[in-house]
């Protein structure tokens, strides 16, 4: 327990290093108690952690899983080790409990896009909640739901966190033998784009005209969507100093695609974190809050688009915009 | 985990948080005099609005949101709104893009029925809390469970670029289609698959239920060709034939009394039950025969019918199934012609079913003409099934109220267990009313 990594940003000061309650291990050794709870979410993270098939049962050998409720019937209170906490704050409830819960963990992780960054649900962020719920329900004060559906940060210190909707196993991986040897997680901050150039995949961009967030998103997927053939969807979220405004403008103009348009594409499952969030703001807001049944002149996104784009011709090329901001390597 | 008692003859089971189980939720049993006062399964999931944040939004996009719903059954999530959107549009796709849709599913089933089976619920049967306690005494069943699970994200992995919420659905097709060689890494794990499955049929028929014989009426999608996954009527032990799209002609929602649940119902008010016991019992025909002899030997397809505990087998044989199919899929694959077609969208109601592993799913879309949605309603397999389960719970109380508490709650648990319940699903039909009062 001793090498445990103690975490260094937003340090947890007031809990002991030291393990009164771990279990020994074969080795003899107390293993670090650990703790799954979710908030709002679609309970895809924590099922990530059962994903871990080959690695699961050696898991519990390094890990004594003391409160895992979708896993197991066994429950415990606090005080725990290392804490992994799934969902966005979005009740009164969740409110109360974070704060509580906070105290209970040495090292507090968050996993995923809600726990991160508000997840899809966040999208009512930019709607009037009043309006919205009396609008949802007919007896609205049975409703418990905050104005608000938000990141654990911005509640309680976060130790580490884990990105992605959903998460990736290889992260997580990275990180719990982090946490068992006592040294810093390597999580690469870096674009998807870098992703892509690694294991040399044709840009979905600038080859075909699919509009991307890959320079925008942080990897950790393993540029999944470009792999796929279309366009990153920046479920991992904004990497460091993202120029989101830039690429906005940029999509906006080489593919003639209106600001609504180019705002519904960062109007996903990290749209709360900056600067996806101003971004949509600055085109806008979200279709489904304003329901203006404004003038989008793509219908429905019909393949393909009208125009050429994503037919394998980027008919627009010749003469297209710089690209304001952003480097070809995607920063 | 608690069974308050007043007096001698009156007793309240409670389960404040169910586990095992994918979500939130608790269970009140209220017993007075060995009559059952209510009988109620609650799901606090924090509403997510789902109905909601699809307004608005293209199909393609609608795609990639629904998934989220749930992060155990994505693909059911997916395949119900594509098939929606394709039948309204009049998408006519690839046969091999039919095919790769299905294996696609064969993915899912496979990974979340060998969860449920040796996760969530053997360890019921077996008398231990978890799969991991279960691991310390019989690591061989657990790893058997966790190689087939794998096998199943393998293939969401390869056809869907991850396996939970996988990309590459999209209207009209994939984005992009595997390669034959692309599948070939499949090939020896799944053969090995095969023999795990036919294990593990033998494994949980070999198991003892606990008595508790009715008669539910079941729902499941037929196909006369196929085992259901995207395609085929709905149709119902008493009779229901529609189209996959037609489900609100013989079901609706009703807002249950004191709550702000909506649970599916029959027209005339009856409860129904969906899932691998109602497949099994409506499509055994349909079954690879590999998965249909196995179902033959165990001469259990009656206790199936009448014992939601033998959920667990039916699930044993769909996880044979799925493998058995999916082989048959990958040898006779052939990279489509056209992985993606071209579409335009239409003004109208798209609606479609398909079989999630544990039952059916609705999607029903209002599309406007610009080809985005301007109403949804959503009806998930669980709060379809939340009658049923509620019934049964009725039903089945005066046999454990004898009982010491802890076992009363401990069979209580295993019995909402073998519905396979999936409570974040169910969550938003909080939503679903949202729309349409």
């Amino acid at each position: 327990m001793a090498a445990m990594a103690h975490p260094t940003e937003h340090g947890h000061g007031g809990h002991a290093h030291s393990n009164e309650h771990g279990h020994a291990a074969r080795g003899g050794t107390p293993r670090p108690r650990v703790a799954v709870v979710k908030f709002a979410s679609c309970d895809g993270c924590q099922l990530t952690i059962l994903d871990l098939e080959d690695l699961l049962l050696e898991l519990s050998e390094h890990f004594e899983i003391v409160d895992f409720p979708e896993a197991s019937s066994a429950r415990s209170n606090g005080p725990y080790d290392v804490l992994f906490v799934e969902g966005s704050v979005s009740t009164p409830d969740h409110l109360r409990r974070i704060g509580e819960l906070r105290k209970q963990a040495r090292v507090l992780v968050t996993i995923g896009a809600c726990a991160t960054s508000g997840g899809i649900q966040a999208l009512r962020n930019w709607a009037d909640h009043d309006a919205y719920r009396a609008a949802v329900y007919p007896t609205p004060e049975f409703v418990e739901s905050l104005a608000r559906a938000t990141p654990i940060a911005e509640h309680v210190p976060v130790d580490f966190e884990l990105r992605g909707c959903p998460i990736s196993p290889d992260q997580l991986v990275e990180l719990l033998t982090a946490l068992v040897t006592g040294r810093r997680p390597q999580l690469r901050d870096e674009a998807v784009c870098m992703e892509c150039k690694r294991r040399g995949v044709v840009c979905v961009m600038s080859a075909q005209g699919i509009a991307c967030l890959g320079q925008v998103t942080q990897t950790g997927c393993g540029a999944i969507c470009p792999r796929m053939g279309r366009g990153c969807y920046g479920c991992f979220g904004p990497r460091e100093q993202a120029n989101a405004a830039g690429l906005a403008r940029y999509l906006q103009a080489s593919g003639e695609r209106s600001a609504e348009e180019v705002g519904q594409l960062f109007a996903g499952f990290t749209a709360y974190s900056e600067p996806f969030r101003s971004t949509i703001t600055d085109l806008g807001g979200t279709r489904g809050a304003r329901r203006t049944g404004g003038a989008g002149h793509v219908a429905g996104g019909a393949y393909p688009p009208p125009g050429g784009a994503a037919t394998g011709r980027a008919s627009y090329l010749p003469g297209r915009p710089r690209m304001e901001g952003i480097d070809d390597d995607g920063r | 985990m608690t069974a308050a008692e007043s007096g001698t003859r009156e007793k309240i089971y409670e389960v404040d948080e169910l586990t095992r189980v994918e979500g939130e939720g608790s269970l009140v049993l209220h017993v007075r005099k060995g009559k059952v006062l209510e009988a109620r399964l609650r799901i606090f999931e924090a509403p997510r609005y789902f109905e909601q944040i699809v307004v608005e939004r293209t199909p393609d996009e609608v795609i990639d949101i629904v998934a989220r719903i749930c992060g155990i059954c994505p693909v059911a999530y997916q395949m119900s709104a594509v098939h929606a959107f394709e039948d309204l549009f009049g998408v006519k796709v690839d046969p091999e893009v039919r095919a790769l849709r299905r294996l696609l599913y064969c993915g899912e089933w496979i990974e979340s029925h060998a969860l449920h089976i040796y996760l969530l619920h053997l360890p019921d049967f077996l008398g231990y809390d978890s799969a991991i306690a279960l691991a310390h005494d019989d690591r061989p069943a657990v790893e058997r469970g966790l190689r087939m699970k794998k096998i199943g994200n393998r293939i969401l992995e390869i056809l869907g670029g991850r396996p939970i919420h996988p990309v590459s659905v999209r209207v009209g097709g994939f984005s992009r289609a595997p390669r034959r060689a692309d599948l070939e890494p499949l090939r020896a794990p799944l053969a090995a698959a095969l023999e795990d499955a036919k294990e593990t049929v033998k494994l949980v028929a070999g198991l003892t239920a606990p008595e508790f014989e009715r008669e539910p009426r079941m729902v499941a999608l037929h196909h006369p060709k196929e085992y259901p996954y995207n395609h085929g009527h709905i149709q119902s032990t008493d009779g229901v034939d529609l189209r996959p799209s037609d489900w609100d002609r013989a079901f609706r929602e009703v807002q249950v009394e004191g709550s702000m649940a909506l649970h599916a119902r029959t027209k005339d008010g009856a409860t129904y039950l969906l899932g691998p016991a109602s497949r099994i019992t409506l499509d055994a025909e349909q079954l690879h025969p590999i998965a249909r002899e196995l179902l033959a030997e165990t001469g259990m397809a009656d206790a199936i019918r009448t014992n939601i505990y033998w959920s667990v087998l039916a699930r044993a044989i769909e996880l044979t199934h799925a493998i058995a199919e999916a082989i048959d899929i990958v040898d006779g694959y052939r990279p489509p012609i056209e992985s993606r077609v071209a579409w335009t969208p239409k003004s109208g109601v798209a609606a479609w079913s398909t079989e999630a592993p544990r039952g059916l799913l609705f999607h029903r879309y209002e599309i406007d003409g610009r080809g985005r949605v301007s109403a949804a309603q959503i009806v998930p397999p669980t709060s379809q099934n939340q009658g049923a389960i509620e019934d049964d719970l009725r039903r089945f109380a005066p046999r454990i109220i004898d009982l010491p508490d802890d076992e009363a709650t401990l069979r209580l648990e295993q019995l909402i267990r073998s519905y396979d319940p999936c409570i974040s699903c169910a969550t938003h039909f909080l939503d679903v009313r949202i729309l349409r009062d």
